[in-house]
């Protein structure tokens, strides 16, 4: 399609935004190529008790954890645990939110009310107080931190899509093509979709960054996958009881999320400036 | 009659996506004190550009101004930095009547605030503060009185109805028109020797057009102050003006006494644009082209590709100033030397 | 008068917004795998005292009639007794609110003071280094894990420097107890040492909560004043001589603000769910210490009781932004 090629070229001239798709581009290599990069692959599950709160060395890069494990190491093989929980979790969210959305913006009536209320009782709480109930509720584990996430961050895909799809029915080529006698359905498909694919791709990848962050703040909490699952979240509260010696062990994880979600945000704002200047303005409750 | 501003050779330029663009192009223009100098053109000639550098508000980042200089009582204006304008220019010895009455006011203060703030810096009565501008300032109760005053009394010259009560209103609350008066009141309470309107009425309505620019220049003889008026709108220009400048893509072309103006032409530029507006038959006789890029300009006078006139000269070199008669200067190697509709 | 309209109108919203929160949380609390009950009895607990328990908790009552009940007492003030510390879940709750409200109010202050200059100023020498600065800034500001920054700064300026303390609200014993705010406390009884050794307390956790605020804000106001910086009233001032420094801080801010007024409701929600992860890092005694050991010690009456009282502030605040939005732009008022 012309129209990708077009959007591609006007990102490619925006510098933060190329950033942004480089430390992207990390990682997934990092997630990737985990066995391929990392040093020590083993210490994911190996434990090396000999070899604990090693400073970054020669042989450990990052240096070593509670457990003698490779810091490094553990630090890419937590990077699939991050894209995992990232992609599925947004990837959910759009798909029960986008669906919403629609729905309640194409029907005007009491049931397109009621589900944009009930999206509001979602965001009437910020997102990680919910999470973190339902992932205590349910138990940590990574298929309930992904449900937890999933469940509180669908509303966001829901508001933008129902604005935007109330926003088109005033255009006239919607109802042109509906007096023309076009079914709901083509006509959502067809026509409405393309024209919302902007503000969601810029949402999916801003709620790929919020996610991450609240991903993060619940494996911190002890919420996400147990150990010896190398989630970054949980790594930093591991860390805590051996700081301020093991600084390294607290600084890696944590320089590793915020890289991850920079990245994420500044790909959205450079989509978001490309694909619709409009949205610049309104103001986002990021998220 | 002594001379307030003389442009003389301005050149300004303008950043474009396709290089700098030509806008103004060596212009020269004279006002009088007491004069009431009207300029016209097309829109994209310039006008509101020429405005804009004489009070030195050109967009920092895109304009500059190449060449020339804006003699304001003596000084030329170029050469004062901002801070020097700022004190004793703008505001004081020269004010503006934007174009849009609608956007001009800040919508949420009323319009007391701003017409007391602006009195608070600019008031006549203020003694020129030899101390940085700043946030606050000291604002004497017994100039504030005197101040309120005047401009209780000026609202009332403008045809405000009750101005106390209109000073606490907000902007929106008042018409176009009356918002227009309410700047016609600003521009004259610093009492400046000269008001640069810029299309003070093309935002407002036909009918209260003609009204609002009777009023002003009822009040700017009244005070003796001069206004450069821009406008692409003839019939106000002969209305109202005592002499006229006709600009074409970022030269002028001609000025002279409003009579001489309309009644003998001596431009080919004038003369079209005379003749473009519909007669008594209703005939509309079109100008044929197109005006020409600012980028890359028709070198010698802009007008030539449109001209029936042009000879080879013309498109060499601009043509200087030429006194015709009395006031009259005309700037064409071929001034027609006839009355106007005596063929163009 | 429209005011009252307005604020009657979102009223209405309230009340079924918050029951829709409070059945969300229900409907959580209660799809538990294990035994809520039995894990409160304690595992030395025979088959028949959990049963007792049950019976003695109401919860062997069908789901609809416990919910029911939840809400009746809900009305008259009841917000139902910790499954843990057997204590009444409204007087924990009011409690340990005035250190949550302290912690975030001045980290709010800290972010409005700080950043809508700063925004200014960054608007104002655009591309200048201060706003290539501002703008790193206020990228990382979303990007950084609060927890993580928080641990950081701790690491930084409580372990490696010493300046200030590493975690809590005050080392000795608290000023009296008027707000239960210390710094107000302090200050209204003239004691000085104790309100320095609060604010050194408040220093980390504060600066964690606010950097993503701080970092919004400069974003939004920057925004804002560029925006308005395109006005024909700002060309009219100009035009007209009056001070730079009127305009921008007078006429040029005051026109950005209204778009930033709707920001501070975005910026409690932020600061809110800082709160939780914040308090966690820093064993700050509020209510969201309290939600994440209710949370881990299972006690979901404890849970429930947080999340309604979060939903209802927040609403309740944006409710304040909607009206004060309304207060701040003349126009909304007049039309």
């Amino acid at each position: 399609m012309t129209a990708a090629w077009f959007v591609v070229a006007r990102l490619a001239r925006d510098r933060s935004a190329l950033i942004g798709l480089v430390l992207i581009a990390l990682l997934v290599l990092a997630a990737l190529l985990a066995p391929l990069l990392s040093t020590h692959p083993d210490d994911v599950f190996e434990l090396h008790p000999s070899e604990r709160l090693r400073a970054p060395s020669g042989t450990h890069w990052l240096g070593t954890d509670r457990m003698g494990a490779d810091v490094y190491s553990r630090l890419l093989f937590g990077a699939r645990i991050t894209i995992l929980i990232g992609l599925i979790a947004v990837g959910a969210s759009l798909a029960i939110g986008v669906p919403i959305g629609l729905v309640a913006g194409y029907h005007h009536g009491w049931a397109s009310d009621l589900l944009m209320r009930v999206s509001d009782i979602f965001l009437a709480v910020p997102q990680v107080v919910l999470a973190i109930a339902i992932a205590q509720t349910l138990g940590p584990s990574l298929p309930n931190v992904i449900l937890a996430l999933s469940v509180t961050y669908w509303p966001w895909f829901a508001r933008v899509v129902y604005a935007e799809t109330r926003a088109l029915q005033k255009e006239a080529f919607v109802e042109s093509t509906a007096a023309l006698g076009a079914s709901p359905w083509r006509l959502t498909v067809l026509h409405v979709l393309p024209n919302i694919a902007s503000p969601i791709i810029v949402r999916a990848s801003i709620g790929m960054g919020f996610t991450i962050l609240t991903a993060a703040a619940l494996g911190f909490l002890g919420l996400g996958p147990p150990p010896p699952t190398p989630e970054w979240g949980r790594t930093i509260a591991e860390s805590r009881e051996f700081l301020p010696d093991a600084w390294w062990y607290a600084a890696a994880p944590g320089l590793a999320i915020f890289l991850t979600v920079m990245g994420f945000n500044l790909l959205g704002d450079g989509l978001r400036d490309v694909l619709d200047p409009r949205l610049r303005r309104s103001p986002s409750r990021d998220g | 009659m002594a001379e307030l501003l003389a442009v003389r050779g301005l050149r300004v330029d303008f950043a474009t996506d396709r290089g700098p663009a030509q806008v103004l192009d060596r212009i020269n223009l004279d006002i009088a004190a007491g004069e009431v100098v009207g300029l016209v053109g097309e829109s994209g000639c310039g006008k509101t550009t020429l405005a804009r550098a004489i009070l030195g508000i050109l967009p920092e980042g895109s304009a500059r101004i190449r060449e020339g200089e804006v003699r304001f009582r003596g000084t030329d204006l170029l050469t004062q930095g901002p801070a020097a304008m700022n004190e004793h220019v703008r505001g004081r010895a020269i004010t503006f009547i934007p174009q849009d009455p609608f956007t001009s006011f800040s919508p949420l203060f009323p319009v007391g605030t701003q017409i007391m703030d602006l009195m608070k810096w600019k008031s006549p009565r203020a003694r020129e503060q030899a101390r940085p501008a700043s946030l606050f300032g000291r604002y004497p109760r017994a100039r504030q009185r005197a101040d309120r005053e005047a401009v209780l009394e000026t609202l009332r010259a403008v045809q405000i109805p009750e101005p106390a009560r209109a000073l606490r209103r907000l902007p929106h609350e008042f018409s176009g028109g009356q918002r227009q008066r309410l700047m016609i009141a600003m521009a004259l309470l610093p009492q400046p020797d000269l008001i640069i309107a810029d299309e003070p009425t093309t935002a407002l309505d036909v009918t209260i057009q003609a009204q609002i620019l009777r009023l002003l220049r009822a009040l700017v003889k009244e005070r003796g102050v001069s206004v450069l008026f821009t406008t692409h709108d003839l019939g106000t220009a002969h209305e109202l003006c005592d002499r006229v400048v006709v600009m074409y893509a970022g030269q002028e072309m001609e000025a002279a006494p409003t009579d001489a103006f309309f009644g003998r032409p001596a431009h080919p530029y004038t003369r079209s644009l005379l003749a473009s507006v519909p007669g008594p038959d209703g005939e509309i006789r079109d100008i044929p082209g197109e005006v020409p890029s600012l980028v890359t300009p028709p070198p010698g006078c802009r007008f030539h590709p449109r001209c029936d006139h042009a000879t080879a000269e013309c498109r060499v070199e601009r043509p200087q100033p030429r006194a015709l008669a009395d006031g009259h200067g005309v700037r064409c190697h071929h001034p027609v030397d006839a009355p106007a509709g005596a063929g163009a | 008068m429209r005011l009252l309209a307005l604020a009657l109108h979102r009223l209405l919203w309230f009340v079924p917004t918050l029951l829709g929160l409070l059945v969300v949380t229900f409907v959580i609390s209660r799809v538990v795998p294990s035994d809520p009950v039995a894990l409160v009895a304690g595992e030395t607990a025979t088959p028949a005292q959990v049963e007792a328990l049950r019976r003695e908790l109401g919860y062997d009552r069908p789901l609809p009639v416990q919910f029911v009940d939840y809400l009746a007492r809900l009305a008259r003030g009841d917000m139902g007794v910790s499954l843990f510390t057997r204590r009444p879940i409204l007087d924990d709750l009011a409690h340990r609110l005035p250190a949550t409200i302290e912690l975030t109010v001045v980290a709010m202050l800290a972010s409005v003071l700080v950043g809508i200059p700063l925004g200014v100023l960054s608007a104002l020498w655009r591309n200048s280094l201060l706003d290539h600065a501002l703008r790193v800034l206020t990228v990382s500001g979303l990007a950084i894990a609060g927890f993580w920054l928080g641990i950081m700064l701790q690491l930084l300026f409580s372990m490696r420097l010493g300046w200030t303390p590493l975690n809590g609200r005050l080392p000795g014993f608290p000023p009296s107890n008027i707000t239960g705010l210390y710094l107000v406390d302090a200050a209204l009884t003239w004691d000085w040492a104790t309100f320095g050794a609060a604010l050194r307390h408040l220093a980390l956790p504060a600066a964690t909560l606010a950097f993503p605020a701080l970092a919004t804000l400069v974003r939004f106001t920057r925004a804002g004043v560029l925006d308005v910086m395109q006005s024909n009233f700002v060309l009219y001032e100009r035009a007209m001589g009056l001070p730079r420094p009127l305009i921008v801080w007078k006429y040029i801010l005051r026109s950005a603000l209204t778009s930033t007024v709707t920001q501070i409701g975005l910026l409690f929600g932020i600061l809110l769910a800082g709160a939780v992860v914040t308090e966690a890092v820093f064993d700050w005694p509020g209510i969201g210490t309290y939600a994440v050991s209710s949370i881990v010690r299972a006690d979901y009456n404890a849970v429930m009781g947080f999340t309604v009282w979060a939903g209802a502030i927040f609403i309740v605040v944006n409710l304040l932004v909607d009206v004060a939005h309304t207060l701040v732009d003349p126009r909304e008022r007049a039309s």
